[in-house]
């Protein structure tokens, strides 16, 4: 069927919704694995068929879930994220020393270009790989034993890799992001890899401009500009055009530049969406009013889209993965929040309307375009 | 045979609806349990105790006989109840708990 898939992770289960190209009509799923979070769920581009689903629990530990079929039938396959040597010890949130701990899975990236590669971005942060479709996973531990790594210490939420972002042309090029130790990059398909936090600064660290510590919330580049890549840190909207080796700040006439997500459109590389949050101790939108800013210059100027969002009264958080693009000729731009509701503008952002209004807490939001 | 009942939640994780049944050696113990039910559903692994150290994760409990099993010797004998099949072994999700840091919320 040719349309749009939405993949809603929430921390009560998982939801597809789907329509036809028209996106006007929704259907939506019931709940796959109720009662569990699912951190994430995305889709190969290789096989829009086979899909990932990161399945945790406080009580019962990681799952991961795989479908062959676009949702319709899911088996668990592998579930054993094993660090690599001795792990070791990174920082505490006081700066003691505390064991690398595997938490859970928080995203998971299909490879571009091999099928049954998947990379897992996990808590405590490590990247791992799967080469036979999420039934093995191997640690690519050359991040995690990066000379830097004792430092690192977690954000709020944890010290999780949360976002993954592979090359559109060169498969062994990747870039990730740490809270809170800052985005790194890999040119040699995971072996090696580099810390590209130069520009940004960060003043509730020590040292402001350091090489890590920094708590990078998300990233996001348009396939046909790939050295320039779009950052959401906990404060600042940033930019780099050569891959990370020096960023930019474009936060511009935001109102406020924390935010969770950031997402680039799908035709216009300088089009650009995030949502400011009021601040790091007080996540909701500013006066209670949901905006969604917009640049089409590659930041500085924003403009705020409101259309169709609740303008008062509106105190949910729109979470890092929670935010995504379809392909289709008018751009789609799809957001889920805290309080269940899965927003979406089939107009580049101009107009929304809600998708669902009463699912369960928005964890994660990816879209795959069908043709 | 042994007569295990799981949480809802791994029910649904192992496609199994009421009581799981299980052929367990002598002498039964709460580690022969688990190895047996993981055998049969390998989905399980990692679900209710540590794939490597084979520790209980801290919010499952095992309970049998009226008793808290959970902090008894995974190698210990179970009760005779148990290994003939008349009374359950029961592995529950804890009542409360259920996130590593209970000040935090998950994603922020």
């Amino acid at each position: 069927m040719a349309g749009v898939r939405v993949l809603v992770g929430t921390k009560k289960g998982g939801f597809i919704l789907t329509a036809d190209e028209g996106r006007k009509s929704w259907d939506i799923t019931e709940p796959m694995f109720p009662g569990w979070e699912i951190y994430h769920i995305k889709g190969s581009p290789v096989d829009p068929n086979l899909l990932y689903a990161s399945q945790c629990s406080g009580w019962f530990g990681q799952t991961i879930q795989r479908s062959d079929d676009g949702g319709k039938t899911w088996t668990p396959v592998g579930n054993e994220f094993i660090y690599d040597g001795v792990p070791g010890t990174h920082q505490w949130y006081d700066g003691t020393k505390h064991p690398w701990e595997f938490n859970r899975v928080w995203h998971l990236e299909p490879s571009r270009f091999e099928r049954d590669v998947v990379y897992a971005g996990v808590e405590d942060a490590a990247m791992f790989k799967s080469t036979d479709a999420g039934m093995t996973w191997k640690e690519l531990s050359g991040l995690r034993t990066h000379t830097t790594g004792p430092g690192w210490q977690p954000g709020a939420g944890g010290m999780c890799l949360h976002t993954i972002l592979q090359h559109p042309t060169d498969p062994n090029r990747l870039f990730i992001a740490i809270s809170a130790a800052g985005a790194f990059r890999t040119d040699d398909g995971g072996q090696t890899w580099k810390p590209i936090n130069q520009g940004l600064r960060s003043e509730y660290i020590p040292d402001p401009d350091a090489e890590v510590g920094h708590c990078v919330h998300n990233l996001s580049l348009h396939p046909s500009r790939p050295d320039t890549v779009f950052m959401q840190k906990h404060w600042d909207v940033m930019r780099t055009d050569n891959a990370g080796d020096q960023w930019r700040e474009v936060s511009g006439n935001l109102p406020t530049d924390f935010g969770f997500p950031i997402q680039v459109h799908a035709h216009e590389p300088e089009t650009v969406y995030v949502v400011p949050i009021k601040s790091d101790s007080q996540h909701f939108p500013l006066d209670g009013k949901l905006q969604v800013f917009r640049t089409k210059s590659g930041g500085e100027q924003w403009e705020a889209l409101t259309n169709g969002l609740p303008q008062e009264d509106c105190y949910v958080n729109i979470l890092r993965d929670a935010m995504s693009i379809d392909t289709l000729e008018s751009c789609g731009v799809y957001f889920g929040t805290t309080g269940g509701q899965v927003y979406g503008s089939f107009d580049s952002g101009d107009n929304w309307q809600a998708l669902a209004t009463n699912l369960p807490s928005v964890l994660s939001v990816e879209v795959q375009t069908l043709s | 045979m042994i007569r295990v009942t799981l949480p809802t939640n791994l029910r649904t994780l192992a496609n199994v609806t009421g009581e799981v049944h299980l052929d367990v050696e002598q002498p039964v113990t709460q580690e022969r349990i688990l190895d047996a039910l993981e055998d049969r559903y390998p989905m399980l692994k990692g679900t209710i105790r540590d794939r490597t150290s084979k520790a209980r994760r801290p919010f499952v409990r095992f309970f049998a006989c009226e008793e808290d099993l959970s902090h008894e010797p995974i190698d210990a004998p179970l009760p005779a109840e148990v290994v003939n099949g008349r009374e359950l072994f029961m592995i529950v999700g804890a009542i409360a708990g259920g996130a590593p840091f209970l000040s935090i919320d998950p994603r922020e």
